[in-house]
């Protein structure tokens, strides 16, 4: 069987969010078991499930390299402007 | 018999499924073939205990003795149980307790769809309600018959060798009982007759998709709708009903 990563979107407008992992002997039932084992609470309105050897990851050794640039640069960052309360997700 | 008595029975007969095979599907738990399928099969069986629920507070409503949904549940024997035989056959393997839930809500489904028309409302939403937990069970167990199936040659021969085993109760369905057809003027129950052609049809073919053959028995095993259950049932019952026999009327 092939391990798959899950990811569900909770509500409209939302993206699709990593929740887990299962195994499953092909992709229809993976998303049958995403179904059963992580929206058993509600938790989702869309389900999309991935083999996790498809997915390209970044090497932990290269993580210098890669993030610790963007440590010193806090004008990139989106926080001197005040956000209006009704704008919950951004 | 009184209508009342009579509509009681049928309510229970309708709630005794549910819950003697959700009961049936909880035993899985922990002893699923993956702890995916585990978790699979028990939110199955949550689902049919829970309209189990909503039927046994229906029924409670009929009875004229202050009966509770408890007392319907877990203070009746054997005899007094209305459920089809299928149900409360012993979960048998995966494939075993796969196909009888593809046979069973296949039915199932298709029944509470005609329902819809009974004259009893609180039948009719019950029936609705379950309608969409029911397509689900459907999906699932007929998702995982075409994989064991067309799968290895084991799976194959299990899920062949259960058919022939479940075959006989499938007859069962489509029997007309005393209280059902006493309720077929007032339009409260249905004849499961009417809709044997559609079950077959749906049934063969999924069977001839994964190379089974339909068994040619000619006999059904039938009596449980009558309260005439096999052995099982009492095993089940003194599993289900034990702490509310040891402790009447305990709560947590």
């Amino acid at each position: 069987m092939d391990l798959y990563e899950v990811f569900i979107r909770s509500k409209q407008g939302l993206h699709h969010k990593h929740v887990g992992s299962l195994h499953a002997a092909d992709s229809e039932i993976a998303l049958e078991n995403a179904r059963d084992v992580y929206t058993r609470r509600s938790e989702g309105i869309s389900i999309w499930v991935v083999k996790s050897k498809d997915i390209s990851a970044s090497d932990p050794e290269d993580q210098d390299a890669l993030f610790q640039p963007a440590r010193d640069k806090i004008y990139r960052h989106p926080t001197f402007y005040k956000l209006p309360d009704d704008v919950k997700n951004i | 018999m009184s209508e009342n008595t009579l509509h009681l029975q049928y309510i229970l007969h309708l709630a005794d499924d549910s819950l003697i095979l959700g009961h049936r599907l909880s035993e899985w738990c922990g002893h699923g073939p993956t702890l995916e399928q585990d978790i699979a099969l028990t939110n199955l069986a949550l689902d049919l205990v829970g309209q189990a629920r909503y039927l046994f507070q229906h029924a409670a409503t009929i009875d004229d003795q202050g009966l509770t949904e408890d007392d319907l549940a877990y203070f009746r024997d054997v005899p007094e149980f209305r459920n089809h035989l299928l149900v409360e056959l012993p979960n048998g393997d995966f494939g075993f307790t796969v196909l009888r839930h593809f046979l069973w809500s296949t039915f199932r489904l298709m029944y509470y769809k005609a329902l819809s028309d009974s004259s009893d409302g609180q039948i009719v939403s019950i029936a609705k309600r379950s309608c969409k937990e029911l397509a689900y069970h459907c999906k699932f167990s007929s998702t995982w018959l075409y994989r064991l199936g067309l799968g290895t040659e084991t799976s194959h021969r299990k899920v062949r060798d259960a058919v022939d085993l479940i075959w006989p109760y499938t007859g069962e369905f489509f029997e007309l009982s005393s209280y059902e057809g006493a309720l077929l003027e007032s339009k409260i129950a249905l004849d499961p007759m009417t809709l044997v052609s559609d079950w077959r049809s749906v049934v063969h073919k999924t069977l001839n998709d994964v190379n089974i053959p339909i068994p040619e028995i000619r006999w059904s095993q039938t009596g449980g709708k009558n309260g005439r259950h096999t052995e099982h049932l009492g095993h089940v019952l003194a599993e289900m009903q034990f702490v509310q026999r040891a402790y009447p009327g305990l709560e947590w």
